[in-house]
């Protein structure tokens, strides 16, 4: 694919985890509160409502991996090793400035990562059930949330009243509609931006600390690129196939996979991913119970740590359909247990819906560039 | 003016060329380690076929390049080896519906269509389990050249168990059977069987269907080949050159640019 001039806006989402270390330097020196998440089951609307700053913490390089295995063992996923080198070396600046840290039981490696991550960090482990349907799971889960609003009451010495936690639910409710307007641009025939693009502003939005700002911010993006689409101006081939992506959460150096595919003469319409669509599609219910709606919306997350993961399939079906996705392509960590076992539910789903499925599994290395290239190549191929 | 097609296949290990006439027939082809140099062995490759034949650069009308070193290869098209794989293939053995291909760096297995599509493939992971590269480390570490493998193989009455899969604890297991006393032919038994078993694996997980068509470098081994047709339980069909199947699918595409 041809380089193309990218609307700086763009950029501005590119830079936003740099941009971000500043932003937080200073939020921390008018006095601010910083809470750092790893998953998307964290209910930022929490820390949002105590008036502090909820900060992604999920590593995505390999950097920090030789620091980790002295400890963590060799063979375990690379978002977990990473997040914690990042933790112990201190070389993330946002696990640094956090004064909190909030974690769930979600995978193993995770959750026994967190008892070593909290002997270090000032970190507030949440019981994730794993099982969405029952009300035994649902009540815990519910419980959890007002466990996890005493704690940020508590370290951050503030009182939550219904009307910080409602208006915290509204702001966050506003971004989730914004960004889900701006991924759907890409239902478009051919989609106004690529994947890259796409990825770009998903990930970055997450290091722009003032939510009205930000909104504002991805309502121009939209409007921009809805005019250069008036004007008729075509940055993807209408011919370019268009992939979906799931799986394993991906950012930086899995960056590589929709690097591979568009290069191949396809294009990522959409991410169904936890940096993409996931957490953003389902709203918080804003005419319930506060609380109950929080824990009833998050607990709908369809992730491989739950069993049976039927939202999952569901969400991929009802994408497939809505972005004309030509071909479904599953990024997989190594040693990511849950997402590797769930493939095979995964196949077998696409399969009986006759959409082409391939899954990938790689990890924070570039050493596999070249196959990656070969098995993306020949799965177009294969749908040309 | 002849009018000559090349299929280059720039691979791990070795590079292949094949040239085709306007009819699709093999005019010539050949081999040679590639390596580090793999597209200037490629060149050189093609231009000494050609001169050998008495051809011209000109009377190359089209040319398809393919395997790992395919991107910057001079060729009007690349295609990846996979599709390559398949068009070879189903051109020597219309009746081909799965293919095993063991190369250097990696294995792969692909299900065809009756027409000759692709229907799904797999490749091994990010380790030499299951490749030429697992045969040579077990070689060097008997003291046997490559191409013995297969013969000594054949000898054995038993194969000995190599129970590890990582190319680099497998050696160890194999030197630890040597320093026990066991036969090089019992040993190489087992290291057919090992590279067979790993492959066999990724073959049922993408579904075997007869007709079965074993090729790439590895087919040359007679002990790897007699383990997988125990291991998949099938019989193998395999062309005379194994080694440059693909490099004449990518002569096929070539044809038809």
């Amino acid at each position: 694919m041809s380089e193309i001039k990218l609307p700086s806006q763009f950029e501005s989402f590119g830079d936003a985890r740099k941009q971000g270390f500043i932003a937080v330097k200073n939020l921390k020196e008018q006095g601010k509160k910083v809470a750092g998440v790893f998953c998307t089951y964290a209910p930022v609307e929490l820390v949002l409502a105590a008036g502090a700053v909820p900060i992604g913490l999920c590593a995505f390089s390999d950097e920090t991996i030789p620091e980790a295995e002295k400890e963590l063992p060799r063979n375990l996923c690379p978002l977990v090793k990473s997040s914690y080198g990042f933790a112990i070396t201190d070389k993330c600046p946002y696990m640094y400035f956090s004064d909190l840290m909030i974690g769930e039981t979600t995978c193993d490696g995770k959750k026994k990562m967190y008892e070593l991550l909290g002997e270090i960090k000032n970190l507030h482990v949440m019981q994730l059930p794993q099982t969405q349907e029952d009300e035994a799971s649902q009540e815990l889960w519910y419980k959890e949330v007002l466990r996890l609003k005493e704690r940020i009451e508590r370290d951050f010495g503030v009182t939550i009243t219904d009307e910080d936690i409602k208006r915290a639910i509204k702001l966050k409710n506003e971004e989730r509609k914004v960004l889900k307007e701006f991924y759907e641009l890409s239902k478009a025939c051919p989609p106004p931006i690529t994947g890259s693009e796409q990825l770009k502003v998903l990930y970055g939005s997450q290091f722009k600390f003032d939510q009205e700002a930000k909104i504002q911010e991805i309502r121009e993006l939209i409007e921009k690129i809805k005019a250069d689409m008036a004007n008729g101006v075509e940055n993807v081939s209408k011919s370019a196939k268009r992939i979906l992506i799931t799986g394993c959460p991906l950012a930086g150096v899995t960056e590589k996979i929709v690097k591979a595919i568009e290069e191949s003469g396809g294009v990522v319409v959409a991410y169904e991913n936890c940096i993409g669509i996931k957490p953003i599609e389902n709203l918080v219910d804003e005419t319930m119970d506060p609380y109950k709606a929080i824990a009833d919306r998050y607990l709908k997350i369809g992730c491989s740590v739950m069993t049976p993961n039927n939202n999952r399939l569901e969400l991929l079906s009802r994408l497939v359909k809505e972005f004309k996705v030509d071909g479904v392509v599953e990024m997989t960590l190594q040693a990511c247990h849950t997402y590797n076992l769930e493939t095979a539910t995964i196949r077998k789903h696409l399969q009986k819906e006759d959409v082409p499925f391939i899954s990938i599994e790689t990890d924070y290395s570039t050493s596999d560039v070249a196959q990656l290239k070969t098995r993306l190549a020949a799965f177009f191929e294969m749908l040309a | 003016m002849a009018k000559i097609f090349a299929g280059v296949d720039i691979g791990s290990l070795t590079v292949k060329v094949v040239l085709l006439n306007e009819d699709k027939e093999i005019i010539a082809y050949d081999s040679a380690r590639g390596g580090y140099q793999g597209r200037d062995v490629a060149t050189n490759l093609l231009e000494k076929l050609l001169a050998q034949h008495g051809l011209h650069k000109d009377d190359v009308q089209g040319t398809v390049a393919t395997g790992y070193g395919r991107v910057n290869f001079p060729a009007e098209k690349d295609v990846s080896e996979i599709s390559c794989q398949a068009r070879g293939i189903h051109y020597l053995f219309p009746g081909a519906r799965t293919i095993i291909d063991i190369g250097g760096q990696d294995s792969k297995v692909i299900q065809l269509l009756p027409n000759g599509r692709v229907g799904e493939f797999a490749m091994n992971d990010k380790c030499a389990a299951g490749t030429g590269r697992f045969l040579e480390v077990m070689a060097s570490a008997l003291e046997v050249n490559l191409q013995e493998i297969g013969d000594y193989a054949a000898k054995a009455e038993n194969a000995t168990e190599i129970s590890s899969f990582c190319t680099v604890f497998a050696e160890s297991e194999v030197i630890t059977h040597v320093s026990a006393g066991k036969p090089k032919e019992e040993i190489l038994a087992g290291v057919c069987y090992s590279v067979a078993s790993r492959v066999a694996t990724l073959a049922q997980r993408v579904g075997i269907m007869p007709d079965v068509v074993f090729t790439g470098g590895v087919a040359c081994n007679e002990g790897v080949k007699k383990a997988l047709a125990q291991e998949i339980n099938q019989p193998l069909l395999t062309y005379e050159e194994p080694v440059i199947t693909a490099a004449l699918g990518a002569a096929l595409y070539a044809v038809n640019l």
